[in-house]
This record gives C-alpha cells, sequence and structure tokens, in this order.
C-alpha cells in the first residue's frame, strides 16, 4: 500500500468519475456529494504521503517502476521528491476546495462538469509524480481536454473563444515537446542501447550542445506557453476571465505551476549547458513578464482579469527565481508556487464569490463593500496581501527568497524584479481600496449577504495555509531543499556555473563538494531574519 | 525436362474462398427469400466476415501458388484491417436498409464482401500481377457501391467520379508495373529488388526509365490512397456515397492502397529510398506528397459545412501521416504504419458510423445538424467526441499512440541517417498541421456540446450501430492504453518486407 502510495493518489479520482457516470444525471446533490468526498479522499492521501514523505532523503521516493510499452522501452514509472510533493498536495487541496465552490454557481449539465474536474486532477497529479518522460506528456495533454470542456461549456460569454485558444495554445507547444522527448530517446538509445523515456536516464545521457540548444527551446516553448512567459501569455487573460471560477483556481493554481515545474524538473537537469545559454533571454522575458503583467493589471476594469495579468507579473518572479540558478532563488521560485496558488487561487475565489452575488466584476461597480460584507472583506485583505507579499503571509518569504538569488545572480535583474512588488502593491491595494472602501454608491450593493458557511469552509483553509508559510515555512522548505540541490548539482555537474557571490562550480568537484557549497546559505535563517526586521 | 506442379497451399487461402462463398451464399439467399428480411443479409455479412476472421486465425504462414500467394504477418495484420472496417462499415449500414436500399440488399453486402475479398488477396500478393488484380476486385465493387443510391444524383455523380479516377489510374499503375517489370524481367516483388539493384550496380546509373515508373506508379496508388494532388475525387464521393461506403473507402481501401504501396516500394525498390540514390530516389518525392496531404488536408478541413466532406479532408491529411512511417522506412515505421492505420480504423469507422447515426435520423450531414446533440443524445455526441479526439490525436487514446509511433519512427530514420535529415521538417510540419486538425476536430465538439439550444433530434440506435460505436469506444481506449500486443504484432510487418530491425 506505502509503496502504491502514489498510483492511488493519481487514479483516485477516477473512483469517482466510474461512479458518477452510474448515477442518473438530474440527482445532483448525489454527483455533487460523490465528487467532493472522492476528492476530499484523495487529499487525505495527499496528506498521508506528505506524512509518510522523509525530508532528509535524497532522490525519489516511493519509486513505482513497471514495464509497460516495452518494445519502446516506456515504462510506468512515478516517483516524487519534495517539489512534487509540494505541488501534489496543493492540486488535491485545491481540487476539493474549487469542487466545493462550484456547488451553487454551477447549474447546468453538472454531471459533466464534476466528471471533468476529477479528470483534471488525475492530468494535474499524474504530472508530477511521472518520471517517464512519455507518462508525463500522456498526463499533461489528458488534461486539455476536460479543461476545454470547463472553459467552453461553464464559461463566460466568449468563452467559445478563449476555450479553442487555450487549446490550441497549449497543444502547439507540446508537440514541439514531443518530439524533443522523442529525439532524447533515440540519442539515449545509440549511447545506451536501448529505450528509454526514463527522465532520471536523461539527466545523465551527455548531449552535444548544438542538439542541446534545440531541445531546450522546445521544451521551454512548451513550458513556457504553460507558465505563460511574456510574449506567450496571451491565451492567459481570456482563458481565465472565460472560465468559471473553480477553472480559474485550477488554472491558476495548478496548470501554470506545471510550467514551472517542468523547468525545474527537465529542463534545467537534462540541457544544463543550453539553460546558461538561455538563461540571460529568459531572465529578460521574465523581467519583462514581471514589469509588463503589472503595469496592465493596474489599468484593467474587471477584477478578475486585473488577478490574471497579476499572474502574469507573479510568475515571472518565478521564472527569475528558477533561471537565478542558486538555492536560493529556485527554492523561492517553488515556494512561490505553491504560494501562488494559495493566494491566487483565493482570489479567483473571492471573485467568484462577489460575482455570484452581483453578477458583474467591474471594479467600478463596487465599493464601500467594507460596510456590507465585513467578513468578506477581512479575508479578501488577508489574500490580497499574501498576493503582494507583506511579511507574515506566504508571499513575503517566497519573493524575498526569489530577491535574493535574483541579487546574487544579477544586481541589475534584481533591482528590477524589486520594482515589480512595489507595484504589485500598488495595483492591488489600488482595487481592494475601490471595491471595498469608500461609500456605497450602487443601491445594489447594500444588500449583499457576507459569506456563508460554506464560503467560509473554504476560505479558512487557505488563510490558514496563508499564516503557515509565513510564519513558519520550515517544514516546506526542509522538503524542497534537497530536491533544489539535487537539480542544481546536475546543473553544475556538466558545466560551470556560477552559482551567486563568485562560488564558480565546475566539472572537477565531485557530488559532494557541491553540495556543501550550495548548503553555505541557510535560505530559512535568510528567510525568517529577513521578517524579524 | 521435368515439369513440377507448382505448390498450390489451398489452405493458405481459406479466408478468402470462404468469404467469396460466403458473399455469394448471401446474394443468392437474399433473391432466394424475394428481399423480404431487413436485417438477415446483414446479419450473415457480419457472421460471415467473424467466421473468416477465425479462419484467418487458423491459417499458417507460408507460399502459395509457386510464390504468388504469400500468407505473413504484414498479410495477416492488413486482413484483420480489412475484416474490421469491413465489419464496422456493415454495421453502420442496418440504418440505411430500412428505408433507402429496399431493393438490393443483398447485392450491397455481397459487394462490400468481394471487396473485402479483393484487399485481402492484395495483401496477400507477392507480385505485380495479382497485386494489380487485387487492387481491382477491391476498386470495381466499390464503384458500384458507390452509386448505390440509383435516384440520388450526387451519389450517382459519386459512382461516376470514382469509375473515372479510378479506371484512369489503374491505367496508370499498370504502366508503371510494366515498367518495372522491363527494368527487372521479373514480376516477382522479391526477385525484382535483387535484379534492379543488380542492374542499377552494374552499369551505376540506371537511367530515367526508373523515375518514370516511380513516378506512374505513385500516381497510380496514390489516386486510391488520396495524396495530393490525386485527391480531388475524395470529398465528392465521400459526399455522395452511402454513409458505410464512404467509411469503407476511407479506412478498408485506403489500407489496400497502403499496403500496395509498401509492397512495390518499400519491399520491390527497397534500394532506393535513400538520397543517395537520386534521382532515383521515392522517399522524397513521397515526403513531398505526404506534406502536400498533411497541409491540404488539415487546412481545407477546416473550412468545410458537410461532415462527410471533413472527414474526407481529414482522412487525406491521416495518410499524410501514415506516409512519414514509410518513408522513414525503418523497422519502426512500419509498425507505426501499421499501428496507425489499426488506430485509424476504430477512430474513422467509428466517427462514420456517428454520422450514419445522425443521418438516419436526421437525413442531413451538414455540422449545423450537430448542434446541442449532446443534451438530446448523449452517447452519441460522448462517442463521436472520443472518436474525433482519437483522429486529433489526444492521449490516451489510440490515436495518439498512431501519432505518437510515427513521429518517433521519422526522429529516428533522421537521427540515425545523415541523408535523411530532411524527416525533421517532415515531422515538424506533421506536428503543425495537428494542431489545424485539432481546430476543426474541435469544431464539431463545440457544434455538439456548446450550443445555447438542445438539438431538435435525438438519434435512435439500432442494435449493430451502437455495437460498432462500442467498439470503436473500446478499441480506442484498449490499445491506447496499451498497444503493446499489437505493436507486437505490428512489428512483424518490418521482417515481412525484408527490414531487420
Amino acid at each position: 500500500m506505502e509503496s502504491q502510495i502514489l498510483t492511488l493518489v493519481t487514479f483516485f479520482p477516477l473512483l469517482g468519475i466510474v461512479l458518477m457516470l452510474a448515477i442518473p444525471k438530474n440527482q445532483h446533490d448525489s454527483i455533487k456529494s460523490i465528487c467532493l468526498i472522492v476528492s476530499f479522499i484523495t487529499m487525505l492521501l495527499s496528506f498521508w504521503m506528505y506524512a509518510m514523505f522523509d525530508p532528509i532523503a535524497n532522490g525519489m521516493q516511493f519509486e513505482v517502476d513497471i514495464p509497460w510499452i516495452t518494445s519502446l522501452g516506456i515504462h510506468y514509472h512515478m516517483g516524487i521528491d519534495g517539489i512534487s510533493l509540494l505541488l501534489i498536495v496543493l492540486t488535491s487541496v485545491l481540487s476539493v476546495l474549487a469542487i466545493l465552490s462550484s456547488w451553487i454557481s454551477i447549474t447546468k449539465a453538472v454531471k459533466g462538469y464534476y466528471i471533468s474536474m476529477l479528470l483534471l486532477e488525475v492530468g494535474m497529479i499524474g504530472v508530477f509524480c511521472s518520471l517517464d518522460l512519455f507518462m508525463f506528456y500522456v498526463f499533461w495533454e489528458v488534461m486539455l481536454v476536460p479543461m476545454y470542456f470547463i472553459i467552453g461549456l461553464w464559461g463566460g460569454p466568449r468563452r467559445l473563444y478563449a476555450a479553442i485558444k487555450f487549446v490550441l495554445f497549449t497543444m502547439f507547444g507540446s508537440l514541439l515537446m514531443l518530439v524533443a522527448i522523442l529525439y532524447l530517446v533515440f540519442a539515449y538509445q545509440s549511447y545506451s542501447g536501448e529505450y528509454s523515456f526514463d527522465m532520471l536516464k536523461m539527466m545523465e545521457l551527455p548531449i552535444a550542445y548544438g542538439p542541446q540548444l534545440y531541445l531546450f527551446g522546445a521544451f521551454a516553448l512548451a513550458f513556457a506557453i504553460k507558465v505563460p512567459l511574456f510574449p506567450f501569455h496571451t491565451w492567459l487573460p481570456d482563458a481565465h476571465v472565460q472560465a468559471p471560477t473553480a477553472g480559474s483556481v485550477i488554472l491558476a493554481g495548478v496548470l501554470l505551476k506545471m510550467g514551472t515545474y517542468g523547468f525545474v524538473r527537465i529542463c534545467l537537469p537534462i540541457f544544463p549547458e543550453a539553460t546558461v545559454a538561455y538563461l540571460p533571454y529568459i531572465c529578460v522575458l521574465s523581467l519583462i513578464a514581471i514589469i509588463y503583467g503589472a503595469l496592465v493589471a493596474m489599468v484593467q476594469k474587471d477584477v478578475k482579469s486585473l488577478v490574471a495579468f497579476s499572474s502574469v507579473s507573479h510568475m515571472g518572479f518565478i521564472m527569475l527565481g528558477i533561471f537565478a540558478l542558486n538555492l536560493q532563488g529556485i527554492e523561492g521560485a517553488v515556494l512561490q508556487m505553491i504560494n501562488h496558488g494559495v493566494s491566487t487561487g483565493a482570489l479567483f475565489l473571492i471573485v467568484g464569490m462577489i460575482y455570484e452575488r452581483r453578477h458583474t466584476r467591474l471594479i467600478e461597480e463596487f465599493g464601500g463593500l467594507a460596510k456590507v460584507m465585513p467578513v468578506f472583506a477581512t479575508f479578501f485583505m488577508i489574500t490580497t496581501l499574501s498576493s503582494i507579499g507583506l511579511p507574515l503571509t506566504n508571499g513575503f518569504v517566497g519573493e524575498f527568497l526569489i530577491l535574493l538569488g535574483a541579487f546574487k545572480a544579477n544586481t541589475v535583474y534584481g533591482i528590477i524584479a524589486a520594482s515589480g512588488v512595489i507595484l504589485s502593491a500598488c495595483y492591488m491595494l489600488w482595487m481592494y481600496q475601490r471595491v471595498i472602501f469608500g461609500k456605497v454608491t450602487k443601491p445594489e450593493n447594500e444588500k449583499l449577504k457576507d459569506v456563508n458557511w460554506r464560503e467560509k469552509l473554504i476560505l479558512i483553509p487557505l488563510v490558514l495555509i496563508i499564516f503557515w508559510i509565513g510564519v513558519y515555512p520550515k517544514p516546506l522548505l526542509d522538503r524542497i531543499e534537497p530536491a533544489v540541490k539535487q537539480v542544481l548539482t546536475y546543473v553544475s555537474k556538466a558545466t560551470t556555473v556560477n552559482i551567486g557571490e563568485g562560488i564558480q562550480i565546475d566539472q572537477a568537484r565531485t557530488t559532494d563538494e557541491v553540495e556543501i557549497i550550495l548548503g553555505e546559505v541557510d535560505p530559512v535563517k535568510v528567510g525568517s531574519e529577513g521578517m524579524e526586521e | 525436362m521435368e515439369f513440377a506442379f507448382p505448390e498450390y497451399n489451398l489452405r493458405l487461402m481459406a479466408p478468402e474462398i470462404f468469404l467469396f462463398l460466403w458473399a455469394l451464399l448471401i446474394i443468392a439467399y437474399d433473391v432466394l427469400t424475394k428481399r423480404k428480411s431487413e436485417t438477415t443479409a446483414g446479419y450473415l455479412a457480419l457472421a460471415g466476415l467473424m467466421i473468416t476472421g477465425l479462419i484467418l486465425g487458423f491459417t499458417g504462414t507460408g507460399h502459395g501458388f509457386g510464390n504468388m500467394f504469400v500468407s505473413d504477418t504484414a498479410a495477416k495484420f492488413f486482413k484483420i484491417i480489412f475484416l474490421g472496417s469491413a465489419f464496422m462499415a456493415i454495421g453502420s449500414s442496418f440504418g440505411i436498409m430500412r428505408e433507402k436500399i429496399v431493393n438490393h440488399r443483398g447485392e450491397f453486402y455481397g459487394l462490400i464482401l468481394f471487396s473485402t475479398v479483393g484487399m485481402m488477396f492484395l495483401s496477400s500478393s507477392n507480385e505485380l500481377l495479382s497485386l494489380y488484380i487485387g487492387l481491382e476486385l477491391t476498386t470495381i465493387p466499390l464503384f458500384v457501391l458507390a452509386a448505390f443510391f440509383k435516384d440520388d444524383k450526387l451519389s450517382v455523380e459519386a459512382g461516376i467520379k470514382y469509375f473515372i479516377v479510378g479506371a484512369f489510374s489503374s491505367a496508370l499503375l499498370l504502366y508503371g508495373i510494366s515498367f518495372l517489370y522491363g527494368l527487372s524481367g521479373t514480376t516477382d516483388l522479391v526477385q525484382m529488388k535483387i535484379n534492379i539493384a543488380i542492374t542499377h550496380l552494374t552499369f551505376q546509373n540506371i537511367g530515367v526509365i526508373l523515375i518514370l515508373a516511380i513516378v506512374l506508379v505513385v500516381a497510380g496508388i496514390g489516386f486510391k490512397l488520396s495524396l495530393p494532388p490525386f485527391h480531388q475525387w475524395v470529398p465528392d464521393v465521400y459526399q455522395g456515397s452511402p454513409t458505410p461506403v464512404a467509411a469503407f473507402l476511407s479506412v478498408g481501401s485506403k489500407a489496400a492502397g497502403l499496403i500496395a504501396f509498401a509492397k512495390i516500394f518499400v519491399n520491390g525498390l527497397f534500394a532506393f529510398h535513400h538520397p543517395d540514390m537520386a534521382p532515383n530516389d521515392w522517399g522524397r518525392l513521397v515526403a513531398l506528397l505526404a506534406v502536400a496531404a498533411m497541409i491540404l488536408g488539415n487546412t481545407v478541413a477546416i473550412r468545410q459545412t458537410n461532415i462527410k466532406r471533413m472527414l474526407g479532408y481529414s482522412s487525406i491529411a491521416q495518410v499524410g501521416y501514415i506516409m512519414i512511417g514509410i518513408v522513414a522506412m525503418n523497422a519502426l515505421g512500419m509498425a507505426a504504419m501499421g499501428f496507425y492505420i489499426f488506430a485509424y480504423m476504430f477512430a474513422n469507422m467509428g466517427a462514420f458510423a456517428a454520422v450514419a447515426i445522425v443521418e438516419d435520423k436526421t437525413g442531413s450531414c451538414e455540422i449545423s445538424t450537430y448542434s446541442g446533440l449532446a443534451r438530446t443524445s448523449p452517447l452519441l455526441s460522448a462517442t463521436f467526441a472520443v472518436f474525433l479526439l482519437s483522429l486529433a490525436g489526444i492521449p490516451p487514446l489510440a490515436g495518439f499512440m498512431a501519432k505518437f509511433y510515427i513521429f518517433a519512427a521519422g526522429i529516428q530514420a533522421a537521427q540515425h541517417d545523415p541523408g535523411l535529415y530532411w524527416m525533421y521538417w517532415l515531422v515538424g510540419i506533421a506536428l503543425l498541421t495537428t494542431v489545424f486538425a485539432i481546430y476543426y476536430y474541435a469544431n464539431i465538439i463545440k457544434q455538439m456540446y456548446f450550443a445555447k439550444e438542445p438539438s431538435p433530434h435525438k438519434v435512435t440506435y439500432n442494435f449493430p450501430a451502437l455495437t460498432v460505436l462500442l467498439i470503436g469506444l473500446a478499441g480506442l481506449f484498449v490499445f491506447g492504453i496499451y498497444p503493446e500486443p499489437v505493436l507486437h504484432f505490428a512489428s512483424g510487418i518490418a521482417s515481412s518486407f525484408g527490414i531487420i530491425p
């Protein structure tokens, strides 16, 4: 049982789909309950997995490796390290909350909706578990279909356009990735004589510099579209604004993280030289995303598209953290993936709640909500501050580490990125002020009901996570650290990397030495010092 | 001089002989019972195909008729596809039997079975003449079938069009075959492979005649395969013919063209694939046609308003993908080709079956008919969506695995042979056009699911059509998730053509 925990967590939602298929489509309550219970059990399973996870051990845990399609060496290979562990837990938590949030708002084709949600959960968890490139690709693609339906069937007025745009953008990137995967497989075959899709084996594969550039480009394009990195971001505002609340939560909370996860899990360790070569370009694009996303967010009239563009900005931070290529940067980036999932997920849920009450999301339609809905305003305040990255909230820890990493890598990058933090405070607080404070200008807003118990049930866990990570991130960072060190070892093994402050690591050094050097700065200590100031 | 009788080995031919007799029996039965029963002939045909399948399972491998007839893995694999597509075509034809084809049910089924026999002979032929005869036996019943709605102008037009194009392409093929015979002095494919290679090595250059032969054969079979620029008949014929016939044309007849193509080029002209053999190489010529097929099929399909025309253009595109496997000319490519057509059978036959079911109810094949169908006919919409997603290549369906193997074969060829570096471009174009394809497949799903108003129609299923839908659905999921057995079987195709993995 314990060794099969990954299979169990990944495929448990399928059980719910089977059960739901057996229920007549007009029995909405039982369909919803089954979906909620199944996703709740999945969440408990992922907690159990978290409890069993050994934070000290290096390498992959709970590995399963069974031959699947032997003629091409495709294996059913799953395993997780600290990075995937946290993302799986995030996925399972957000899935439960997203399902809970659609309880009333989804009225048509209820059965199809909840089936799509569970299918989506299978795909997302599968991506984070897979250690076989083929499986990774299959799960990556499987999610497209339910997401297409969720946006296209239950979305806003321009949902058809948004749905097909989302699918075409993602598909374009992922097909390039497929070719790159196949190239890797055959390169591995001529290197070792056997077919394999194993990510861990690919990390040991020496690839010439030229092909590496192409392969990195193909993978990076697929991931950059998903992240989305600056010029590939145009699908995101459409998809986010048109998707139903739960769809946006999943999209922002988990789907975008698949892109950054792909960079950490595949691009960095497998193509270290290409990573270094592409580094300046990706950093510049990330910086553009940070500033551009923030500026565009500032002028949005619609709360939801404001949050969507803030995602572009925040994902830029995460990318910058990853490509700082040092321990602090990547650790911060991974932590920020979780933080962004929690806080942006919460923001989308909150936007969904006022939309359910007023059926509009335009900022000018609101004002003075603090008097009408005080509890709501409090929740909104906490998530807004967490999104800005106020100390004591989760956003601070992540952004601080990322900025630390960025400054170590390149001071200019760090300075520009830091200005993004200020901008984010501007647009978030300005939006908050216009929606919550002031006088109640519109008569429709006078009788709005405050959050009910179901909505509280959704928001309280997120607020708790926000404070928990903000005050005591050590358990998470402890689990991320070995995994990040492992990634950096791969990066430094094949090339000379400047891991901040002039520390040069080159080929000659052994893995142990690298780890000692990487361990010089304790990010937890740095993070907590920052908070005391 | 002692005269030795060739070894006939009739038992190898048992499936074909049985199916032929069974087809005669069905026609006779229908006439003798005064065409009273609506469904019996159809069920008889389905039973006949199943029994043939069983016999095929017990037939061994070997050569017969003095090496003219061969039963090997490639032949068997393709025979399964022919039988399967005939089965699914007949299964989806029960709707039109009730109203449209009242008087000639026996002939309809008989002709489909005759055509299937022709395909089976074709896939077992080991030399050019029996290959040509098999191809003719395949096509002639299809001319009649395409024009089976005698009172429908479009159907008659389809029949005539297909007939003229078919006759023309047969002539081209025969002309090409005569050049091949002239060059090699034999019609036996294996012998031809050796003779032409020896001629080439002896004289260093075999001359322009081989180019002429290659171009003529590519054109001749290109018509059957609907490779551009020989594709013009496809949309019109698909639109006009009865839907089950269009389905059979799109899978069975294509698979037959494919095996004929593979036999002549992969086996017979094995040595002339590589650019080193320029200008006598056929690899880049076929690659060019594949590119044209993928681009034209996938872009023109976007603009279609008739679903049969759309599926017609999509089938043109699909052939383009399959051709990558042939051009790759490696063991993986052959297996990929086999697996692709196998997966394509489930998806395309299923899609046409769904079209037939809707057509039986509404009498229309316009894409707008499908608007809001998901709310009145959820089962049909869901299965149709799965077929389309498989054609688009979304995992975990078999269509994805098929594309995956095709791309894998292309990249392997490009990587292992510097002369074939252009295969990267071929695969690249295939990828790009796949994105287009998703657009028009998703468009149908959009019509069915995202429409505001529910459809005024609620489809009804007859038992065989429902079975076809479920077979397609099961096939796509089972072979998408666990393709290993089929792939293992398909990898035998390569050794049938003399390619060593």
